[in-house]
């Protein structure tokens, strides 16, 4: 058998094939999963989660945040999520709301009190008092009185003596259905 | 331009064009209630057992919610209702909020659901007439479809839990007989109701349906609705509702990338407030949020203030004052009974004393916003609404379509408070949607609600009492000044009143010598339905006024409040109405009770004790408040009701509480001023409500359980709490606040 002989090929033809250009972006990471934002970096959490993602359990509460309803964790912190331009979040940890149960479904033990304690008006702001509620749970697992007043949130509803019913439940581990 | 590709019929894969060429893309699937299309119109499908019943063959039961639930409870408590009757597990019902149900006949429409006004106090007492006949009827379908299969006669079966059982023992389930049931005709005559004694539901407490949903961010209002090619519309009112727009300049705004296009609104002459733009606007649409409201803060305007540019709410006080103070004429005598000026001249003491109290907002959780999509011969919306009938009217006016052409959405909403009884921002959407011909989605910031709201007017209450010598009130003679919240909406002069105060509110009934005059204020700045109207600034007066007659005559006011009522009776109010003495006189004495008021005089704290009627339901607060230097705690509230049947416990304690807190707010800091025509307030810093801290721990709350027909319960609450309050601050402090808002008032007196 002739052995294999080397041979020179000729260069391929021009394909016209330009590999596209790695796009710069914010990496993100948000309720565990990750997205890449290659747009304005100016804008602001609360837009990228509602206009883009379309998670929409945070909710728009004013310019200034208002009333607590677009609190978010960062690292586990609440903020103001219309305070966040997406440029600051790169390699940090959000969880919204929609990410507060666990992904078999189960609730928090704080979404669950809220439930037992029907902590709930229009509800619309009811998303902000979780949040600062798993905070505050986080800081101080047994919060007093005192501690609950330090909430930042507002309720036109009047929900706050049922919030601080829940959250002394969910501190006290008696969550679950009555 | 935004995007988006159907991947199914739920999952839509959504791409937004962003700044600078570059694409936002959601890699995460948002779920096709973007073009929201209803879980089951309950209707027109196969197992529809009237309008709001659907019973599928696995037994799932679905049952539509008519009135917009702005957190009063009624998603939960109206299908309840329904769910009792129709004798139905209710962990097997799921319950869809309903849009506007309408059809046409002879190009009318008709109001296919009936009743649909929701946060007005009226939910319950229209379902109550009606609903149960609802659950009634479909139970009935279900009992003859049963019958037919057995060849037996309907009246031997019965149902029990989602079953229809036979005498001997054999049971079919609801599911099995659905699809026999819906072809049955419905009966001639309204089959009978349950016996009350056989509730199930009724009478047991149970928390929101949506609660799940809501607590892990599931449930959207209509603020978190999409349909995949609309624009976001942001805008900016002219700050006189009666100024217009001198200058505008939208280069820099138009430059924004994704903004789309500047639209400019003004209101429609001769159409009623409340259904046409609130003031001259400039909207800027755009593909997102984010690029609208960067298009807005690069808008250059010039505003120029109509004939209102110098009113403002410190002249609309000395107005009413000088009104009040004069020998004018009342602008309406409301009542006169007996006669006033002859009591006074054997009287043995006359008090007299004057209330005033600010402009209020609604300062709703959920700003305004509304999405519209408007095709060539139907229009499709999401609306933030509590009575989506007069936002069809609203959107038939600007689009010459029939009422049922126009589908409106009503998700649940992020409060009320009146607010969305009137629909002007109804009104610009279908305006910005016509102009740029694409679906539109509004959306107003917290500034924007806050400064072109329809508020409540602020009023003076000039209150005039005399006593005979054995302490019986002989006469009242009550003198008030607002601006009507009535005026610009089609209502005649002489009922211009009607938004301001009852002629029959307590104590008219109860006093020999009765005399009502009302006197009006002109004001530019707009007004509107707000929660507790008229009663929340009628009873701060009058409440706080009897505890002043108290001190006057040295006596518990707990005493003299039940000397005035007197014995338990039935006195005949105006429209049919009655007051039943007895249930007012039972809640005064259940929260008296409950927070100890015999100690009144002892305790270090202040205790002060008010009661109010609304539409046959009844309400009194005790409230225990604490004065260190001129730092106010609240330490204790307590609130006992009296609503007639209960249909959830658990809701009915919640709207209590959550009233009770809402008013407290109110009483304590809420107040709106205008200065150069101007609303003054910007965000929740100038208009703030109450923080937690500020707010009691708990509330504590006692309902009367009884046979009677159920009334509302929706502001109930609310009245009571002002006068409770400032009476306890008084006793605590030896300070009268006849002024609100109650902490600013406090600290200047103190």
């Amino acid at each position: 058998m002739a052995p294999v002989q080397a041979q020179v090929l000729p260069p391929p033809p021009e394909s016209g094939i330009v590999p596209e250009k790695i796009r710069d972006g914010i990496d993100l990471l948000i309720n565990g999963e990750h997205y890449r934002h290659t747009g304005d970096p100016q804008m602001p959490l609360l837009w990228y989660l509602r206009d883009v993602l379309r998670l929409t359990g945070t909710k728009y509460a004013g310019g200034h945040g208002g009333s607590g309803a677009d609190l978010v964790l960062l690292d586990g912190k609440a903020v103001s999520a219309i305070a966040q331009p997406l440029a600051r979040l790169a390699g940090k940890a959000v969880v919204t709301v929609e990410g507060l149960a666990a992904n078999d479904g189960s609730l928090h033990p704080l979404q669950q009190a809220f439930i037992d304690e029907d902590a709930i008006g229009c509800g619309y702001c009811t998303p902000g008092w979780l949040i600062a509620g798993v905070d505050l749970l986080r800081r101080k697992p047994h919060p007093g009185d005192d501690d609950i007043d330090q909430l930042p949130n507002l309720c036109r509803c009047g929900c706050q003596t049922r919030v601080r019913r829940a959250i002394k439940r969910a501190a006290a581990g008696k969550a679950g259905p009555r | 331009m935004s995007q988006g590709i159907r991947l199914s019929r739920r999952r839509f894969l959504q791409v937004l064009a962003g700044t600078a060429g570059s694409l936002l893309v959601g890699i995460r699937f948002a779920e096709a209630a973007d073009a929201p299309l209803p879980p089951a119109l309950l209707g027109d499908n196969i197992h529809g057992l009237g309008p709001y019943v659907r019973i599928d063959e696995d037994g799932s039961v679905l049952i539509g919610a008519r009135d917009p639930d702005t957190g009063t409870g009624v998603a939960t408590s109206l299908p309840r209702i329904i769910a009792d009757e129709l004798d139905v597990d209710w962990n097997n019902v799921r319950v869809v909020a309903l849009g506007l149900g309408v059809d046409s006949r002879n190009g009318k429409p008709v109001w296919s659901y009936g009743h649909q006004v929701g946060g007005t106090g009226t939910s319950i007492p229209a379902a109550w007439r009606d609903l149960r006949q609802a659950g009634a009827v479909a139970r009935w379908l279900l009992l003859q479809a049963a019958a037919r299969r057995l060849g037996l006669a309907a009246s031997r079966l019965r149902s029990e839990n989602g079953m229809v059982i036979a005498p001997d023992g054999r049971r079919f389930s609801y599911g099995s007989l659905a699809a026999d049931a819906s072809k049955i005709a419905l009966p001639t005559t309204l089959p009978p109701l349950k016996n009350p004694a056989d509730y199930r539901l009724i009478g047991h407490g149970v928390g929101d349906v949506d609660a799940r949903a809501i607590v892990t961010g599931q449930t959207r209002y209509a603020i978190d609705h999409f349909y995949g090619d609309a624009v976001v519309a942001v805008l900016s009112h002219c700050p006189w509702p009666d100024g217009k727009l001198a200058r505008i300049d939208t280069t820099d705004a138009l430059a924004v990338d994704g903004v789309l296009k500047v639209v400019q609104l003004r209101p429609e002459r001769g159409q009623p407030a409340g259904s046409t733009v609130i003031a001259p606007a400039v909207a800027v649409l755009a593909e997102n949020t984010w690029a609208a409201l960067q298009g807005q803060a690069r808008l250059k305007l010039e505003w120029k203030p109509g004939a209102s540019g110098d009113a403002s709410s410190s002249a609309l006080e000395q107005q009413a004052l000088a009104l009040l103070g004069g020998k004018s004429a009342p602008t309406t005598r409301v009542r006169n009974i007996g006669d006033v000026d002859a009591a006074g001249k054997k009287a043995a003491r006359r008090l007299e004393a004057t209330y005033f109290q600010p402009w209020l907002a609604h300062a709703t959780a959920e700003t305004t916003n509304c999405l519209v999509r408007l095709d060539k011969d139907r229009a499709s919306l999401v609306v933030p609404t509590q009575a989506p009938q007069a936002a069809s009217a609203v959107v038939q006016r600007l689009t010459g379509l029939a009422a049922d052409k126009i589908d409106i959405r009503v998700p649940r909403v992020g409060g009320g408070y009146g607010r969305r009884l009137d629909h002007d921002y109804v009104a610009e959407a279908v305006m910005l949607a016509k102009a740029i011909n694409k679906p539109v989605r509004l959306l107003w910031s917290r500034e924007q609600d806050l400064r072109n709201d329809y508020y409540r007017s602020g009023s003076v209450h000039q209150l005039g009492a005399i006593i005979d010598r054995k302490r019986q009130l002989l006469a009242w003679n009550q003198r008030m000044a607002s601006a009507s919240a009535l005026t610009g909406r089609g209502v005649p002069q002489d009922h211009l009143w009607t938004s301001e105060l009852q002629a029959d509110q307590f104590p008219a009934p109860l006093v020999p010598n009765y005399r009502s005059d009302w006197y009006a204020l002109e004001s530019a700045t707009p007004r509107g339905p707000m929660r507790g109207m008229p009663h929340l600034s009628n009873a701060f007066a009058v409440e706080s006024f009897i505890d002043e007659i108290a001190h006057q005559m040295r006596e518990d006011p707990l005493k003299t409040r039940l000397r005035i009522l007197g014995e338990a009776r039935q006195l005949p109010l105006d429209n049919g109405r009655t007051l039943d003495v007895g249930r007012l006189a039972n809640v005064l004495r259940l929260v008296a009770d409950r927070i100890e008021w015999k100690n009144w005089l002892r305790t270090v704290n202040g205790l002060g004790i008010a009661c109010w009627h609304v539409d046959g339901a009844y309400v009194a607060h005790a409230i225990e408040a604490a004065m260190q230097g001129d730092k106010l705690t609240i330490q204790r509230v307590v609130c006992a009701v009296d609503v007639g049947r209960v249909i959830n416990p658990t809701g009915l304690q919640g709207q209590v509480a959550g009233a009770t807190l809402d008013a407290l707010s109110i009483a304590m800091n809420a107040a709106i001023t205008i200065k150069g025509g101007q609303v003054q307030q910007h965000d929740l810093r100038d208009y703030p409500l109450a923080s937690m801290a500020q707010l009691p721990n708990e509330v504590e709350v006692i309902t009367v359980d009884d046979e009677r027909d159920p009334a509302g319960a929706s502001f109930l609450a609310m009245p009571t709490v002002a006068p409770a309050l400032a009476n306890a601050v008084f006793r605590a402090s030896a300070v009268r606040v006849r002024r609100l808002p109650l902490m600013k008032e406090l600290l200047r007196l103190l």
